[in-house]
């Protein structure tokens, strides 16, 4: 009995870790398409960026591991910010169908631009020594960077939580997401504060994807590889909320891994009509609003 | 008195949409002359002209009812495989394959139509998406049959009216595809001008009204996702015959995807957006690919962020603004 | 920026109109032409690397070998990893580039949907990678200088029994050569006198393989026979095998040589040190014909490009076709071409001896038991024991009907 307890305590551990990746790259989509109207499908593109800038800043000239994974989290919310300007903002609110095509196009050029700048080879991820090999909690060990990988998800969601609820930007957000026009007429700057928005939630997106680096692998295709990982979460969680994808996620993540371990011949399916079956009983997502 | 003009001049106007018009025999004059002109490029060819059927009976549901589906390949790899499973177990007449794989297409619109049609939007989006998905794993575990992701090799087609045999150059395989092309065109057309088609455009305009007018409108978005799969189960059954070969690919995401953005680049809703898109997007994908054949998804992405900034509406968006469409 | 936006436009335009341009003229000096179908873009880019660079490292190398009056042209196609559009691209080397030979390949359904064309057009397909077991029957113009997964997972299975290990759990990735290496270790395992456990097939693209190896863990087999994909894949299922602690609850683990690609070793960390895999060729082998290649590819490619199998597979490709066109002075008919390369032989191919065999155009290889070992501060794939000459044994066990 004690095999099978263990192993579900592992399958819960893994499973978390994996949600918490598809959460940290996932809530920057769910908030701009609730928030701004936008189906941004190269959302993935941000988080393989800050892979690829973090392995690169690693592998490449030696910079610590937590540096690096800043620094990747920042150059992502930079990079996201002119092509806001440029290109997304002219697009809020507009035709879904032309969203569609100006992102997938993006996507298409992120594979080749990817291949060209780093190669089509994956990028690897070693993590530093301190979390290398196992952490001791007492009553079992788990893998450290997985470990590692949950506390920061953890700390993560209880900052964007206290951030949206506590500070002034997040009222705005709040705000602009129940009523857009009411937010407008009462002085909010909206074009700012879509930017900001924008580039927290790619920024989150590049730090998750450095993080996820291990599981979710860096390559050229990335953004269409796990797009359909992400879209799923932000349907399932819901638009425009912290908290939908957060459970999503979680739901996600664990019941996948989950059910790959006790039905593995069937793994494949499960995630699949679990959304449907979540879609069917809620279209508008665990915490969408109707 | 004004109100007797207008229902004439309505009456007038929906029969004159109705009426062929000298530019609709263009895209077959030219798909005509391609063939005597590009001899060497009738493999892309017919391929092109069955995807145009795909992404017209996407148009369909996507244009005409307002569904965004992000898993038509589940309809173009079920007739594909239906077609090709036909032909590698000894019935290898095309023609019945066809039909055939438009009868099992339009079974499985309209069973899954059946379930996933009461969401919209993002929801219902997903749920094409996991009907594909969930039906492409399918294929892969039924190796046995599909041959997994090898594919299904093996297949024995028969002549065309069994005169015509599938050459090495494609002559059979584009004129075949370009009659069935026509044929599918024809039912499309029938359909969006018909009251039927007109009131699929009510609800997508306007669902709460339609309801209100007593339309039956979930009945009817069945009905068109029904035909739409039918015709996506064709355009399947084409390519596996054209081509001898079924795969997964034949119900990939990425099918899906690249019918979309197809359409969108042609135009949504105007039963002529397929037939720009298709060439637009295959040709430059064969030229970009050819020319760069590892960096070309960057030229063929930035076609499609062009075409969103300089041609929103898609390419008949442009002719749309620049003429205004007769009988607009 | 405007400006070069149109211009693609009309470029665009403009080449698809004018697309019928005729080729070169022809000179007075034989020509051959190479057709060679990859998949570039796509998921499986990285080999479609390796193997392309193999290729192109021959033929730079080697150009000047050919006969003074012989020149061969080499035409590239991205099959964007889908076979109808690899047929079709076929056609149009075959029919319109009137190319002699087609090669490359990376997937096995692309090279299922070409060979039958081959048959048909009687052109010679030399394949470098798609390992489909039956490809080769689909027709009498397909050799394959790569590999078949029965060739490397028969051993193994048979390998592990003799090491006395008992019971066995599979897992491999759900597609046509995760099935054969399953059928090949359960075969070569069970015939030995082993036991399996359980057999698992994970889907195709699976990010995490936590939930799998747990099972194995559950299980306590004495081996597991782990296979993935090269690449992306196989540095996935390290890590979880890492993150589990699979090896030090005592569970040997042994695969095909797509779990530990040479490439893909030094990403690894230090998991894989010990672990048994069984191929057709490490970089780690200790050949004068290995150690040349190795220096010609670090002096083309740079000291941190490492080649792999693919690399060879291509490379040996290569080497059939101009030895083929050495042979003929350039001027073969299809038939000709068949008779010449499903009797070719390269006694001295950086794996080491290398033929094809003239009854199933497959070829026939010494297969390498290999150990992890660090070498030079550097993990690598060392051989420790050799299978001289092994055909494919599938095909020995399923003679043609």
């Amino acid at each position: 009995m004690g095999g099978t307890l263990a192993a579900i305590l592992s399958i819960g551990f893994h499973g978390l870790a994996f949600a918490m990746v598809l959460y940290l790259i996932s809530v920057g989509l769910s908030v701009t398409m609730g928030l701004m109207g936008f189906v941004n499908l190269a959302h993935g593109v941000f988080a393989m960026l800050g892979g690829y800038v973090m392995t690169g800043l690693m592998n490449r000239y030696g910079v610590p591991f937590l540096a690096a994974l800043a620094l990747a989290a920042i150059a992502t919310a930079l990079v996201s910010i002119p092509l806001e300007r440029l290109l997304y903002r002219r697009f809020y609110g507009g035709e879904e169908l032309d969203q569609v095509l100006l992102t997938m196009g993006l996507i298409f050029m992120s594979v080749a631009g990817a291949t060209y700048l780093w190669g089509p080879l994956t990028q690897h991820m070693e993590p530093p020594h301190w979390l290398a090999g196992q952490v001791d909690l007492g009553f079992r060990s788990f893998p450290a960077y997985r470990s590692f990988l949950i506390l920061c998800g953890g700390l993560l969601v209880i900052a964007l939580w206290l951030g949206l609820e506590r500070t002034r930007f997040g009222a705005q957000i709040r705000a602009a997401v129940d009523n857009l026009r009411m937010a407008q007429s009462v002085g909010i700057n909206t074009s700012r504060l879509f930017m900001l928005t924008f580039a927290l939630g790619s920024g989150l997106a590049g730090l998750g994807g450095g993080l996820g680096a291990d599981l979710l692998a860096i390559t050229p295709s990335y953004a269409l590889q796990y797009l359909v990982y992400f879209i799923i979460v932000v349907a399932v969680g819901g638009l425009g909320s912290i908290r939908g994808p957060f459970f999503a996620a979680l739901f996600i993540g664990i019941a996948d891994t989950a059910f790959k371990y006790w039905l593995p011949g069937l793994g494949a399916f499960f995630i699949y009509a679990l959304t449907m079956v979540l879609l069917l009983w809620r279209p508008q997502g665990l915490f969408g609003r109707a | 008195m004004a109100a007797a003009d207008a229902r004439a001049a309505a009456i007038d106007a929906f029969a004159r949409r109705h009426r062929f018009r000298a530019l609709e025999a263009v895209p077959w004059l030219l798909a005509l002359a391609a063939y005597g002109v590009f001899p060497g490029y009738l493999p892309l060819g017919a391929q092109i002209l069955a995807t145009i059927l795909f992404v017209l009976s996407a148009d369909l549901v996507l244009g005409y009812a307002g569904i965004v589906t992000l898993g038509h390949a589940a309809f173009f790899g079920t007739g594909a495989y239906t077609a090709g499973l036909l032909a590698a177990n000894g019935w290898g007449e095309p023609l019945s394959g066809l039909v055939a794989a438009a009868l099992i297409a339009g079974l499985v619109g309209f069973l899954s139509g059946l379930i996933i049609l009461r969401t919209t939007g993002l929801a219902l989006l997903m749920q094409t998406l996991v009907v594909a998905t969930t039906l492409y794993e399918a294929a892969n575990k039924a190796g046995r049959w599909t041959g997994g992701d090898d594919g299904l090799s093996g297949m024995v087609v028969w002549p065309i009216f069994g005169v015509f045999r599938f050459d090495m150059f494609g002559r059979a395989a584009y004129t075949y595809s370009l009659a069935v092309l026509f044929l599918g065109w024809l039912l499309a057309r029938q359909i969006v001008h018909s009251p039927f088609g007109r009131s699929l455009t009510g609800a997508r305009e306007n669902t709460a009204r339609m309801h209100a007018i007593g339309a039956p409108v979930a009945q009817r978005r069945l009905i068109i996702y029904t035909i739409s799969a039918g015709l996506a189960g064709v355009s399947g059954a084409l390519i596996a015959q054209t081509t001898s070969f079924v795969g997964l690919t034949s119900l990939s995401l990425e099918r899906s995807g690249n019918a979309l953005i197809m359409l969108i680049i042609g135009g949504v809703g105007r039963l002529y957006g397929a037939f720009i898109g298709v060439p637009l997007f295959m040709i430059a994908q064969d030229r970009f690919s050819k020319a760069d054949p590892v960096y070309w998804y960057f030229w063929l992405g930035l076609l499609m962020v062009a075409v969103v900034i300089f041609a929103r509406g898609g390419v008949l968006g442009i002719f749309e603004r620049l003429w205004k469409w007769p009988g607009k | 920026m405007r400006g070069s936006f149109s211009r693609l436009f009309a470029g665009t335009i403009s080449a698809a109109m004018f697309a019928a341009v005729s080729l070169a003229q022809g000179q007075a000096q034989t020509t051959v032409k190479i057709g060679i179908i990859n998949s570039y873009s796509g998921f499986v880019a990285q080999a479609a690397d390796e193997m392309q660079k193999g290729m192109d490292l021959y033929v730079k190398l080697h150009e000047k070998d050919l006969p003074p009056d012989v020149k061969i042209e080499i035409i590239k196609r991205d099959d964007t990893s889908n076979p109808e559009v690899g047929k079709r691209l076929a056609q149009e080397l075959i029919t319109q580039n009137q190319v002699q030979v087609l090669t490359g390949v990376i997937l096995s359904p692309v090279a299922a949907a070409v060979a039958p064309l081959t048959a048909e057009a009687k052109v010679p397909f030399v394949i470098t990678n798609a390992a489909g077991v039956s490809i080769p029957r689909m027709s009498p113009y397909v050799v394959r200088t790569s590999f078949t997964l029965w060739q490397e997972c028969f051993p193994i299975g048979k390998w592990a029994a003799e090491q006395g290990w008992k019971t066995a759990y599979t897992e491999v990735s759900d597609f046509i050569p995760g099935h054969d290496s399953e059928a090949a270790f359960i075969k070569g395992f069970t015939d030995s006198g082993g036991k399996i456990l359980d057999s698992v097939r994970y889907p195709m693209q699976n990010p995490d393989f936590v939930p799998f190896v747990q099972r194995v863990k559950d299980a306590k087999p004495d081996v597991a026979f782990l296979w993935v994909p090269a690449q992306t894949q196989a540095t996935a299922m390290m890590n979880a095998v890492r993150d589990l602690g699979l090896r030090d609850a005592g569970i040997h683990i042994v695969s095909a040589q797509d779990l530990l690609p040479d490439e893909e070793l030094p990403r690894m960390g230090d998991t894989p040190l010990g672990l048994i895999t069984a191929g057709n060729y490490s970089t780690a082998g200790d050949r004068p014909a290995n150690k040349a290649f190795l220096a010609a590819w670090k002096a083309e490619y740079g000291d941190q490009s490492i080649p792999d199998f693919f690399s060879v597979g291509g490379w040996d490709g290569m080497a059939a076709i101009f030895d083929l066109t050495k042979a003929t002075k350039g001027k073969f008919t299809g038939d000709e071409a068949m008779a010449f390369l499903s009797h070719w032989k390269n006694p001295d191919s950086p794996r080491g001896p290398i033929e094809i065999d003239p009854n199933t155009r497959d070829i026939v290889q010494n297969i390498y038991i290999r150990e992890v070992k660090r070498v030079d501060g550097k993990l690598a794939n060392v051989e420790i024991a050799t299978i001289p000459l092994v055909k494919d044994p599938w095909k020995e066990l399923n003679p043609p009907k």
